[in-house]
C-alpha cells in the first residue's frame, strides 16, 4: 500500500479538475498564491533564502526554486522577474551555483548604475522575497560527455555562467585539467576570491589565476593576454575553452586563438554589442495583427517598434538571448540584426528585440 | 429637463482636449507601486469575501451563517465584477505587465465571456458612445432608452423588460454580443453567430456548474441553503451591476448622437461627447469602490484605460474645466439619477406624443451644438 502523506494530498487536491471547476475562472492558482505564493500550479516561482554582498556593487542570491522549475545546465542563463514600483521587470541572468546543487540556485547580480533591476535587487533583496523566473535557456554549456581539458575564461559579471561550470565539473570530478582565469577590475570588485581559494585547495587540478585591470595586489598585471594562458595551462590549444566576459575580453581571446590556427572558443557576452540600425533605408510598414495597429517601418528592432506604437510585450534580455520577446511573424521578411540571417518564411516565431523588418511585416502582437 | 450644451468654437473643443489630454499625461506618468498596491489589495478582499462565503454557506442551514455567507459572496461577485474585471479588463493595469492582470486576458466571475466583453464593452460602446443605432448598450437592443429610437408597441413592454434584464443582468450581457435584435430581424442568422454561441455556453457552462452544482452539493445538508445563496449573491450583483449601469448613459441631461454628428471627430469633439453622453453618481467611497468606480462614468469615459480608482483624484479637476468651458457636468446621488432612469424607461415606453411646432429632442439640442462645433 501506497503511503499518501498529508502534503503530497493536499497538492493532489488542488491540482485536481475538481479544485479547477470549484475556482472558475479564476483558477486554483489566484487564490493559492495569497497564502503560499510558492505553491502555484503553472508558475515558476522562487523564494529568496540568503542574501550576501561580496563586493559593494554586487548580490549574491540563493532561490529555492518550486516544483515547476526545470532544473539547468551550468552556464544556461533565466530570466528573473520582480516587480519595482508596481512594473514586472524581467532581466536575464546565469546562475553561479553548480548544476548539481539541486533545489537551489545561486546568482551573483552586479549593479550598472542605469541597472533598475540590479540595482532593487541589492538593495532590497530578503530572504522570503518571491520572484518569478523562465525556464533556463541557452547553449553556452559544457558538453556532453565532459573534456579532459576546460579552459574558463571570464571578466567582471561574466565570471557566473563559467563559475557554474567549475563547480559542476568539480562536484563531478569530471575534467583532469581546468584553468580558471578571471579579470576584476581591482579586488574591491572580485568575486568568488573565497570560493576560487577553496575549490583550488581541494582540487589539484585546478589551477585558478586572477587579473586586476585597474589596480594592483593580484599575479596577472593589466588585461588578458597571451602570457596569462601560462598561469593557467600548460597547452590552452588542447582545452575546451569556454569565454564570458565584456566584448573586448572576448576579442582578445579570439584574437590569440586565431592567430594559433584553433577553432573558435565558446563565448558568451552580457553587454549588449552596439548595434548599427539603418533607420534611412527603412521601408514598409509594420502591423501588429492582434491590437490591429500599424506603424511605418522605422528601421528599429520591432520590439522598439512595438512600444513606440504603444504596445507592452514581453521582453527579457533585449539583446536576443532570453527569447522572453519571441514571436510569430504571420508575414513579410525581418533581419537578425546579430547573425544577419533574414527570416522570410510566414508564421516564423523571432526574437523581436534583435530583428529589424525589410519591408512590410505583420506580427501576432 | 434638457441640459443645453453650450456652443464652443473649435479651437475651444480642441483646448478644452488639450486640457484633458495633459491630465491623462500626467496621471500616467505617476503611475506606480500605489496603484499596484490598490488593485492587488482589491483582489485580495474579494478573495476572501468569496472564501468566506462559500464557506458559510456550506453551513448555510444555519441562518446568520447563511445570511453573512450570501452577503459575503454578493460583495465578492460585485467587487469581482466591477473594481477588478471590468477596470482590469479595459486594460487599466496593463502597464504592470503582470500577465494575471492583462486586460486582454483576464476572466471575470460571471456568464459573459471575457473577449466578447472586450469586443461589445470596450469597443462598440466606448469608441460609439451614446450613438444611436451604433452603441448597442442604448437598451441592449432590448429597451426603448432614446427618443431617437422609433416608437413600436413592443415597447409598451419597456418597464417588464428593465425588469427582467436586471434580474438576469448576467445573462443580458452574456448575450449582448449575440445582437439578439438582428437575429430578429433577420440581418443576421443564428449559423453567423455559432462561435460566440460556443464562447457563452462554455463560459455559462462553468459558472453555472459551480454556483450552482458543486459548491451545493459539497454543502451537505445545507444543499438547499447553499443553492438559495447563489441564487441569492447572483441576484443582488445583478440588481446591482444593472442600477450602477444603467445610471452611467441614462439620467436626466445625458445626450445622445447620430453617426452623421460622430464622424470625423476629432481629439476634443470625441472628450466632448463622452462627456455630454456621461452621468456621475454622488457618494462615499465604499460606495465608489463598490461600484466598480463607475460612480465617476464621467472620467471613466474620458479616460477609459487609466485605473479607476484614480477617478475621484481627478474629478474635481475635470469638473473645474467643464465649468470654464460651460460644459454641463451631471452628477447625482444615487436614488436622484435612478429615479430618472427608471421614469425614463416608463415614458419611452409610451409613443412620443404629437407635439406643436418648436418643441424639440431633448438630444436635438447637444446634436446641433457638436456639428456647429465640428
Amino acid at each position: 500500500m501506497t503511503v499518501v502523506r498529508p502534503r503530497e494530498l493536499g497538492q493532489r487536491l488542488l491540482h485536481s479538475s475538481l479544485a479547477e471547476a470549484l475556482a472558475f475562472p479564476h483558477g486554483v492558482d489566484r487564490y493559492v498564491e495569497l497564502v503560499r505564493p510558492l505553491l502555484v500550479k503553472r508558475e515558476v516561482r522562487a523564494e529568496v533564502t540568503a542574501v550576501r554582498h561580496q563586493t559593494p556593487k554586487s548580490v549574491t542570491l540563493t532561490l529555492r526554486p518550486n516544483d515547476n522549475w526545470h532544473g539547468l545546465r551550468a552556464g544556461q542563463s533565466l530570466g528573473l522577474a520582480v516587480d519595482i514600483d508596481g512594473v514586472r521587470h524581467t532581466r536575464s541572468y546565469s546562475p553561479a551555483g553548480s548544476q548539481r546543487a539541486a533545489g537551489e540556485l545561486e546568482l551573483t547580480v552586479s549593479t550598472h548604475p542605469e541597472g533598475r533591476v540590479s540595482r532593487h535587487l541589492r538593495d532590497h533583496a530578503r530572504p522570503g522575497m518571491v520572484v518569478g523566473l523562465t525556464d533556463a535557456t541557452g547553449d553556452f554549456v559544457l558538453p556532453e560527455p565532459r573534456p579532459e581539458r576546460v579552459l574558463l575564461i571570464s571578466g567582471g559579471s561574466g565570471i557566473t555562467p563559467v563559475m557554474a561550470m567549475l563547480r559542476t565539473l568539480c562536484d563531478e570530478g569530471s575534467a583532469r585539467d581546468i584553468g580558471f582565469l578571471n579579470y576584476a577590475r581591482s579586488a574591491a570588485f572580485a568575486l568568488y576570491g573565497r570560493e576560487l581559494d577553496e575549490l583550488a585547495a581541494r582540487h589539484a587540478g585546478l589551477r585558478v589565476a586572477r587579473g586586476f585591470t585597474r589596480g594592483a595586489g593580484a599575479p596577472l598585471a593589466g588585461r588578458f593576454c597571451r602570457d596569462h594562458l601560462r598561469a593557467v595551462a600548460d597547452d590552452h590549444g588542447s582545452a575546451a575553452t569556454f569565454v564570458c566576459g565584456p566584448p573586448a575580453l572576448i576579442d582578445a581571446v579570439r584574437a590569440v586563438w586565431a592567430a594559433d590556427g584553433l577553432p573558435e572558443p565558446a563565448v558568451e557576452t552580457f553587454t549588449p554589442p552596439a548595434l548599427a540600425f539603418d533607420t534611412d533605408a527603412a521601408e514598409g510598414v509594420v502591423s501588429f495583427t492582434a491590437s490591429g495597429r500599424e506603424t511605418p517601418n522605422t528601421g528599429l528592432p520591432l520590439l522598439e517598434q512595438a512600444e513606440d506604437a504603444g504596445l507592452s510585450p514581453e521582453f527579457g534580455c533585449r539583446m536576443g538571448i532570453c527569447n522572453t520577446c519571441s514571436c510569430r511573424k504571420t508575414s513579410g521578411a525581418v533581419r537578425n540584426v546579430l547573425t544577419g540571417e533574414v527570416s522570410t518564411a510566414d508564421d516564423d516565431v523571432v526574437r523581436i528585440c534583435v530583428s529589424v523588418p525589410v519591408g512590410d511585416v505583420a506580427l501576432a502582437l | 429637463m434638457s441640459t443645453s450644451a453650450p456652443t464652443l468654437t473649435p479651437d475651444q473643443i480642441e483646448a478644452f482636449g488639450d486640457e484633458l489630454d495633459a491630465i491623462r499625461a500626467r496621471v500616467v506618468a505617476d503611475l506606480g507601486a500605489r496603484d499596484a498596491e490598490y488593485i492587488t489589495g482589491v483582489i485580495r478582499a474579494q478573495r476572501g469575501l468569496e472564501v468566506a462565503g462559500r464557506g458559510l454557506l456550506m453551513l448555510g442551514i444555519l441562518p446568520p451563517a447563511w445570511l453573512a455567507g450570501t452577503t459575503a459572496l454578493a460583495l465578492s461577485k460585485i467587487l469581482d465584477n466591477m473594481e477588478i474585471g471590468h477596470n482590469v479588463m479595459h486594460g487599466q493595469y496593463d502597464w504592470m505587465k503582470d500577465a494575471r492582470l492583462n486586460g486582454k486576458t483576464f476572466e471575470w466571475d460571471t456568464a459573459c465571456p471575457g473577449d466578447q466583453w472586450r469586443h461589445s464593452h470596450n469597443y462598440m460602446h466606448h469608441t460609439h458612445t451614446n450613438i444611436v443605432g451604433k452603441d448597442r448598450d442604448i437598451g441592449y437592443g432590448v429597451l426603448r432608452m432614446s427618443e431617437d429610437q422609433r416608437w413600436n408597441p413592443y415597447y409598451l413592454g419597456n418597464p417588464l423588460y428593465a425588469a427582467l434584464l436586471a434580474t438576469f443582468f448576467q445573462y443580458g450581457v452574456a448575450l449582448h454580443d449575440l445582437e439578439a435584435e438582428r437575429l430578429v430581424t433577420g440581418e443576421t442568422s443564428l449559423a453567423d453567430k455559432r462561435e460566440l454561441l460556443g464562447e457563452i455556453w462554455r463560459k455559462v457552462r462553468g459558472q453555472t456548474l459551480k454556483d450552482y452544482a458543486l459548491f451545493p452539493l459539497l454543502s451537505g445538508p445545507s444543499l438547499p441553503f447553499a443553492l438559495a445563496g447563489n441564487a441569492t449573491a447572483n441576484l443582488a450583483r445583478n440588481l446591482w451591476s444593472f442600477t450602477i449601469i444603467f445610471c452611467g448613459h441614462f439620467p436626466d441631461g445625458t445626450h445622445e448622437f447620430t453617426e452623421e454628428e460622430a464622424a470625423d471627430e476629432t481629439r476634443g469633439q470625441w472628450y466632448y461627447r463622452q462627456l455630454l453622453g456621461s452621468a456621475n453618481l454622488t457618494g462615499g467611497k465604499l460606495f465608489h469602490i463598490m461600484s466598480g468606480n463607475l460612480s465617476h462614468q464621467i472620467e471613466h469615459h474620458l479616460f477609459p484605460d487609466l485605473p479607476a480608482h484614480r477617478y475621484a483624484e481627478i474629478a474635481t479637476e475635470v469638473r473645474e474645466i467643464c465649468e470654464r468651458y460651460g460644459i454641463p457636468y451631471n452628477a447625482g446621488p444615487l436614488h436622484r439619477q435612478f429615479g430618472s432612469v427608471v421614469r425614463k424607461i416608463a415614458k419611452l415606453a409610451l409613443p412620443p406624443l404629437p407635439r406643436l411646432g418648436g418643441s424639440r429632442r431633448n438630444s436635438e439640442t447637444a446634436s446641433h451644438q457638436l456639428a456647429a462645433a465640428a
